[in-house]
C-alpha cells in the first residue's frame, strides 16, 4: 500500500515536474502565461498513439517522431501567432487558450472523443517489497530524471543557457549585449515545447489519451508553478512533488472523492501563498533562476 | 433648461461617433421585439444580455485595476447556487434571490481578496483560478444538497413570458453597464473611482505614494465586479431554471476573458461588443456542430492577430480622433477640432 503510494506519487510528480518546468521556463524568459502548454503535451500523447498504432512504427521511433513534431508545432505557433503581438500580454494569453482549443478540436476531429492508450515500451513488471511496479512506471521516472538533469545542465553549463538566463533577467540589456532576443525566445519556446512533449510521451501508455486531457494538468501546472515561485525551475520541481503528494494522498484516503483531488491541491497552493506570497522559491524576476 | 439639455446631448453624444453608435445600439435593443418575437432569437439575446453583464464586470475588475482574474466564474456560480438554494429550499422569489445571490457573491469576492490582495500580476491570476474550482469540488462533495453533477433544477421562472424576460434582462444589462461605465469614467468630476482605478493599473506604487489607499480601492473593485457578476449568475439561474456545475467552470472564466479581450479590454463597451459578436456567432455555428469550436477559435485568433487591442478599440480608433490641443473627441472626417479649431493632422 505504502510503496504503491510512493510509486504513484513519483510518477505523477515527475510528469507534473516536466510540464511545470517548461511552463515556468517560458514564463520566466518571455513573461507570457502559455495556456497552450499542456495542449502540446496532449499533442505529443496523440502523436505517440498515432505513430505506433495507426502508422505501425515501433515505440522508440514513434517517441522520437512525436517529440520532434510537437516541438516543431510549438515553435511554429510561437513564430506565427505570438511573436508579433508579444507586448499585449492579455492578448497573448487569449491567443494561447484559443490555440489550445484549436488543437483540442483538431484531435477531436481526427480521432474522436474516445479514450485511447499508447503501447508500453518495456512490458512486464518488477516486484519490490510485495508491490507490483510496471517497468513502464520505472522507465518514466527514469526519463523524467534524465530530462530534468539535461535541462539543468543546458541552462547552467552552456552558452545558450547563459543567453537564456540573461534574457530572463533583463531583456533590454541582453539585447544590448548582442544576444538576439527573438531567437532566444524561439529556442526557449522549443525547449518548453519539447519538455511538454516528453511528458506527453511518458504519460501516453500510463494515462488515457483523449482530446480534453490538457485541461486538468493545465490547472495543476499553474498551481505548481505559482506555489513554487514563477520563473524558478527548482520551485516547479519541488512544487510538482508537493501537489502530486496531496493529490495522491486524497485519492488514496478517499477513493470515492477523486474529484476532490483538484480542490485539495488548489487549497494547498492557496495556503502556501498566504504564508509566502512569492511562492516557495520565489525569485524576484531580476534575480538568478535555478 | 430643455435647450441646455439638448445642447449637452448634441455635444456629448451626437458629436462623438462611438457614443452615437452606443445610443443607436441600446435603442435597437429595446425596440427589437417589434421586429421579431421569435422565442429562439429572444433566448439568444437574453443570454447575450446576461453574459454582457458578466463580461463587463470582468473588464471592470480586471481591465481597470489590472488584477487579471482567472476565476471570475466564482462570483457567477456562487450567486447562481445561492439563488437556486434560496428559491428551492426557502421558496423566495427571483426579485429577492438575485440581489441576495449577488451580495453573497460579494462576500465570496472579499474571501478571494484575502490571499489575492497580497499578490500581484500573474500570481494573482493563478490564485484566483483556484477558487471556483475549490467551490466546485465542495459542490460535488455534497450531491444531496447541491445536486452534484446535475445541479439544482426546477427553479422559479424569471417572469411569465419570454418577452418580459427579455425586457428584464435588457433593462438590468443597460443599468449595470451604465453604472460600471460611469464608475470607470476617468474624466468624470462626480465619481473619483475611475481615475483612481486607472492610476492603480498604471502604477500602484505611485498611486499609493499619492495618498490613495490602494487596498481599499482594489477591494472595492472586487466587490463591485463580484456584485454585477453575481447579478448575471442569478439571472442565468432563474432564466435557465437550473444552477449547475457549469456556472463555476474554468471555461466560463476564460469565456469572460475571451469576450472582453476580443472586443477590447479596459473599455467597458469592448466587452459589450465582444459578447454581442461572439455569442450569437457561437449559437449560429451550431449548424456545424463538429467544427463549431474550431471555427470560433480560428476567428478569435485571426481577429486578434490583426487587431491586438480588440475589435471595438480598433474601430473606435478609426472613427474618432482626439484633438491634440484640447483633448476633445472628434469625428474622423473633421480636419479641425470642433471646439478649438486646432488642426487635427
Amino acid at each position: 500500500m505504502f510503496q504503491a503510494f510512493v510509486i504513484q506519487m513519483l510518477v505523477t510528480g515527475g510528469v507534473y515536474a516536466l510540464l511545470a518546468a517548461g511552463f515556468s521556463l517560458i514564463f520566466g524568459v518571455a513573461r507570457m502565461i502559455n495556456l497552450a502548454h499542456t495542449a502540446f503535451f496532449m499533442l505529443a500523447a496523440y502523436g505517440m498513439y498515432f505513430c505506433s498504432y495507426q502508422f505501425g512504427l515501433d515505440p522508440i521511433s514513434s517517441i522520437i517522431l512525436s517529440i520532434v513534431v510537437t516541438t516543431l508545432i510549438a515553435v511554429a505557433s510561437y513564430k506565427v501567432f505570438i511573436d508579433r503581438i508579444r507586448e499585449h500580454q492579455v492578448t497573448v494569453l487569449l491567443i494561447t487558450i484559443a490555440l489550445a482549443m484549436v488543437f483540442q478540436e483538431l484531435m477531436l476531429l481526427a480521432f474522436g472523443a474516445h479514450f485511447r492508450e499508447a503501447p508500453v515500451l518495456i512490458p512486464g513488471y518488477l516486484e519490490v517489497l510485495g508491490v507490483k511496479i510496471t517497468n513502464q512506471q520505472l522507465l518514466s521516472i527514469g526519463i523524467v530524471l534524465v530530462v530534468l538533469v539535461c535541462v539543468w545542465a543546458l541552462l547552467l553549463r552552456t552558452k545558450l543557457g547563459l543567453a537564456i538566463r540573461a534574457t530572463a533577467q533583463d531583456t533590454e540589456i541582453a539585447n544590448l549585449m548582442g544576444i538576439s532576443v527573438s531567437r532566444v525566445l524561439l529556442i526557449t519556446m522549443g525547449i518548453a515545447g519539447a519538455l511538454a512533449a516528453v511528458a506527453g510521451v511518458v504519460v501516453a501508455p500510463l494515462w488515457v489519451v483523449y482530446p480534453y486531457m490538457w485541461l486538468s494538468p493545465l490547472v495543476m501546472v499553474m498551481a505548481i508553478v505559482t506555489l513554487g515561485g514563477l520563473g524558478s525551475i527548482k520551485g516547479s520541481v519541488v512544487g510538482a512533488f508537493i501537489i502530486a503528494f496531496v493529490e495522491t494522498l486524497v485519492v488514496f484516503l478517499v477513493p470515492a472523492g477523486a474529484f476532490l483531488k483538484l480542490a485539495f491541491a488548489l487549497l494547498a497552493m492557496v495556503i502556501i501563498l498566504v504564508v509566502r506570497p512569492e511562492g516557495l522559491f520565489g525569485v524576484i524576476f531580476e534575480e538568478e533562476r535555478l | 433648461m430643455l435647450r441646455r439639455l439638448f445642447k449637452d446631448f448634441q455635444g456629448d453624444v451626437l458629436a462623438i461617433p462611438g457614443r452615437l453608435i452606443a445610443l443607436v445600439f441600446f435603442l435597437l435593443l429595446f425596440l427589437f421585439p417589434l421586429i421579431t418575437q421569435e422565442p429562439y432569437t429572444l433566448r439568444i439575446l437574453i443570454l447575450a444580455n446576461i453574459y454582457v453583464i458578466f463580461a463587463v464586470s470582468w473588464d471592470f475588475l480586471s481591465g481597470y485595476t489590472g488584477q487579471v482574474n482567472f476565476g471570475h466564474a466564482l462570483f457567477f456560480g456562487v450567486a447562481a447556487y445561492t439563488a437556486a438554494i434560496l428559491n428551492k429550499y426557502i421558496g423566495l422569489q427571483p426579485w429577492a434571490t438575485i440581489p441576495i445571490g449577488a451580495i453573497v457573491a460579494v462576500g465570496a469576492g472579499m474571501l478571494m481578496c484575502l490571499p489575492a490582495l497580497r499578490l500581484r500580476g500573474p500570481y494573482l491570476s493563478l490564485v484566483t483560478l483556484a477558487f471556483p474550482l475549490i467551490v466546485l469540488g465542495v459542490i460535488k462533495a455534497f450531491p444531496d444538497f447541491t445536486g452534484g453533477e446535475h445541479g439544482i433544477t426546477g427553479l422559479a421562472r424569471l417572469s411569465d413570458s419570454r418577452l418580459t424576460d427579455y425586457y428584464i434582462s435588457a433593462v438590468v444589462m443597460t443599468l449595470s453597464v451604465f453604472i460600471m461605465w460611469k464608475l470607470t469614467d476617468a474624466k468624470s468630476a462626480l465619481v473619483r473611482t475611475g481615475i483612481i482605478l486607472h492610476a492603480i493599473r498604471e502604477d500602484e506604487i505611485a498611486a499609493r505614494a499619492s495618498g490613495i489607499n490602494t487596498i481599499r480601492y482594489k477591494m472595492l473593485a472586487f466587490a463591485i465586479g463580484g456584485f454585477f457578476a453575481g447579478i448575471a449568475g442569478g439571472l442565468l439561474a432563474h432564466f435557465m431554471r437550473i444552477a449547475g456545475p457549469s456556472t463555476l467552470d474554468l471555461m466560463l472564466s476564460f469565456q469572460a476573458i475571451i469576450w472582453t479581450v476580443f472586443g477590447g479590454i479596459v473599455s467597458i463597451y469592448g466587452a459589450v461588443v465582444g459578447v454581442y459578436i461572439l455569442y450569437p456567432l457561437m449559437e449560429f455555428l451550431r449548424v456545424i456542430p463538429e467544427l463549431r469550436i474550431l471555427i470560433f477559435s480560428a476567428i478569435v485568433i485571426v481577429i486578434l492577430l490583426f487587431m491586438p487591442e480588440g475589435i471595438a478599440v480598433w474601430i473606435r480608433d478609426k472613427i474618432e480622433r482626439e484633438c491634440p490641443r484640447c483633448k476633445l473627441t472628434n469625428v474622423w472626417w473633421r480636419r479641425t477640432c470642433r471646439a478649438c479649431g486646432a488642426s487635427l493632422y
